[in-house]
């Protein structure tokens, strides 16, 4: 038992411990004083303390055994019936105590709380530490869970905790009910743990992510740390202090909403690479170029101005307020009106964002917006994931999640942060580039979003292939690893997508490229070619298959083959 | 003042004067160890055992210690008292009388030291 919980228990027990032991020593003593009687009714001598601690003994703990050291005399029995009170009494009020303790909540709180740090200090393996886990840090565990990697989630609310608890993960997940912005409830989550890989802030409160992610760089700066804000001061201030990644999402989507009207292929490849693995393909929405009405000037709507003005699209924004910078061009009113929405020319516009932070008024603004012009490109904000039913029924042809954008952001860090990287690389190519890729990776997956995942050829990560390359001084082309292990001459739904070696990228290598140990290599393909791959990469006898298409001999049969070969070579001139 | 420190200290020096009560005397003459100050001696010193449950100080663990060890060799004391006089029949020897008060005398070396800390952590504190 935790050492602290015995403590507390300990204190609380000591009034009912005490009067029990008063109790019994009062008892003992008017026994051993009070004169007996022997058979003869003559008076005898009083009991000695021997005896009358084993008369009390039985008799206080209510057992009523029988057994008598001889018949009492009326002064004896006079006070046994005290004594019987008294200790009825005594043991009650213990009891009670023991029960109040366990029942009350602060001692269940410091029982609960022993009991996850033990189990937190006892991980073995790898995990993350999500601070707050509402919609974002659900979807995080959720996923985070299916890769097996384990997952340790510090959350505020009681309620969210009891939801939690009966979400089926594969892994047991901890959970510590506490404010993840107080440091030391964030040590006890495992934030010193060896095992601890990253912590990711995602309380929908920027304060607290703030909180999380200075005390993380502080406490172990080896860890990484990925924050959500909403804000762009607490994102400045969040990177001048070297959080390793910022996810701002009214600036994430904000960004590909005006990448995706410029470059549709370069935003198609994105999504599919960033997408939530397993899920089906999101349907493809290519949003047109010319004059776009956005509906709310709040933090989306900026970001929105911000980006589709730096890739030059023409724009309206609708919004009540009146402090709005001289250079967007603004018509006062409310989006869920016709009278404004035809004013800012939605009859000509392309295309409307409902930037809202209210699901039901950007719903409206998208209805009425479509019944002016039904040709019109629908963006729309959805605030809270409780309301998907209303925005699946209304089917917009671009819906802005923020919680699903955060989400796969981190895991896309997280799972790969090789992915961060090449997408940072893939902005720079050609449509036509980017739209080749996005076919090979829509047809591998039979309308699944195709896993992404990074491999290093060293001798934790691809001990078989490490061996290889460095004792045996063996060469394996990048193509070997995208063979099935199951037969030879089929290969494996994936495509490389990056090489890195020695600080140099080969994008998209092809498969005759010789590999190296310590390459690092970044996969896109489905969920079962990369355990296939894995075995390769893990497995000596596999990968000789895989490089050579035939089953490696064991020990034995190997020598008996080659002797027999002998034999044979001997007895044929 | 502090009531509770009152009654923790009242009985840390109960306990040990209790026992140094039933310690002293020639310690192979039963008259002059009365069996009835060692049940006292034991009753004090169990309370006082549990007054010092629930500090989580260095100092308070070693309290609890040294109370816990004058508890053992005071029961250890009674037992052998107990056997004497009821199970082997011997009576309160001079051997008996000796080993019963030689067992307290541990325990009062135990209590002895409780009272020493109890006056290192006054001086300590100093309030």
């Amino acid at each position: 038992m935790n050492a602290s919980v015995f403590f507390l228990a300990l204190r609380r027990m000591r009034a009912p411990l005490i009067v029990l032991i008063v109790i019994y020593a009062v008892s003992t003593l008017g026994l051993t004083l009070i004169p007996g009687v022997d058979a003869d009714g003559r008076p005898a001598p009083p009991m000695s303390f021997f005896h009358a601690f084993y008369f009390v003994s039985y008799t206080a703990s209510t057992i009523g055994f029988g057994e008598l050291p001889g018949a009492f005399s009326e002064a004896q029995r006079m006070w046994v019936t005290v004594v019987i009170f008294l200790s009825v009494i005594g043991w009650s009020y213990s009891i009670i105590s023991l029960l109040a303790l366990v029942q009350d909540k602060g001692f269940q709180q410091v029982l609960l709380t022993g009991r996850f740090v033990r189990r937190v200090r006892h991980l073995g393996e790898p995990f993350y530490i999500i601070c707050g886990c509402g919609e974002t840090g659900l979807l995080i565990a959720r996923a985070l869970d299916r890769d097996g990697i384990r997952v340790v989630a510090v959350e505020r609310d009681e309620v969210r905790i009891q939801e939690l608890e009966l979400e089926d993960f594969a892994a047991d997940i901890l959970v510590l009910c506490a404010d993840a912005a107080q440091p030391h409830q964030l040590l006890m989550a495992g934030l010193r743990h060896r095992s601890c890989r990253g912590v990711l802030a995602m309380t929908d409160d920027d304060t607290a992510n703030l909180a999380v992610a200075i005390a993380s760089r502080l406490i172990n700066p080896r860890l990484m740390v990925v924050a959500r804000v909403a804000s762009p001061s607490v994102e400045r201030n969040m990177m001048s202090f070297g959080t390793h990644y910022v996810v701002n999402h009214f600036e994430k989507f904000a960004d590909h909403l005006a990448e995706a009207i410029h470059s549709p292929h370069w935003y198609r490849l994105v999504d599919l690479l960033t997408g939530l693995p397993g899920q089906e393909l999101p349907e493809r929405h290519d949003p047109p170029a010319g004059n776009w009405v956005v509906c709310g000037y709040g933090r989306f709507g900026q970001a929105v101005v911000r980006n589709l003005e730096r890739q030059g699209v023409s724009l309206t924004v609708i919004d009540p307020g009146s402090d709005l910078p001289i250079t967007v061009r603004h018509v006062p009113g409310l989006g869920t009106e016709a009278e404004p929405l035809r004013t800012a020319g939605i009859e000509t516009a392309v295309g409307i964002v409902a930037a809202g932070d209210n699901d039901s008024n950007n719903l409206s603004i998208a209805i009425t917006a479509k019944e002016l012009n039904p040709d019109l490109f629908v963006v729309v904000r959805q605030n809270r994931v409780a309301n998907q039913v209303l925005f699946d029924a209304y089917d917009a042809d671009f819906t802005m999640v923020p919680s699903r954008i955060v989400a796969r952001e981190c895991l896309a860090l997280i799972t790969s942060p090789l992915l961060a990287h090449f997408l940072h690389l893939v902005r720079a190519w050609p449509e036509v580039r980017a739209a080749r890729v996005t076919g090979v990776l829509e047809g591998f997956s039979g309308g699944r979003v195709p896993l992404v995942w990074g491999v290093c050829l060293n001798a934790a990560e691809a001990p078989a292939v490490h061996r290889v390359l460095m004792m045996e001084q063996g060469s394996i082309a990048l193509g070997d690893l995208c063979r099935d292990p199951a037969a030879h001459h089929e290969s494996l739904p994936l495509l490389p997508l990056l090489l890195a070696r020695d600080g140099r990228d080969h994008e998209l290598p092809d498969d005759e490229m010789m590999l190296q140990p310590g390459d690092r290599l970044l996969f896109a393909g489905t969920r079962a070619a990369k355990v296939a791959q894995n075995l390769a990469l893990d497995n000596r006898n596999v990968l000789d298959y895989v490089l050579t298409g035939h089953d490696a001999p064991g020990w034995l049969w190997g020598l008996l083959s080659r002797w027999r070969r002998q034999a044979g070579g001997l007895g044929q001139p | 003042m502090n009531l509770e420190k009152v009654v923790f200290g009242f009985f840390i020096v109960l306990a040990a004067t209790l026992n140094f009560g039933f310690f002293i005397g020639d310690i192979d003459q039963p008259r002059h160890h009365h069996i009835y100050e060692l049940f006292a001696a034991i009753v004090v010193n169990l309370i006082a055992t549990v007054l010092k449950f629930g500090d989580r100080t260095q100092i308070g663990a070693v309290h609890l210690s040294t109370s816990l060890v004058a508890d053992l060799q005071l029961v250890a004391a009674a037992v052998v008292w107990a056997i004497a006089v009821h199970v082997t029949g011997e009576g309160m020897s001079a051997d008996v009388t000796t080993s019963v008060v030689s067992l307290s005398g541990g325990a009062l070396f135990a209590n002895v030291v409780s009272v020493i800390l109890l006056i290192i952590e006054t001086v300590m504190l100093r309030r």
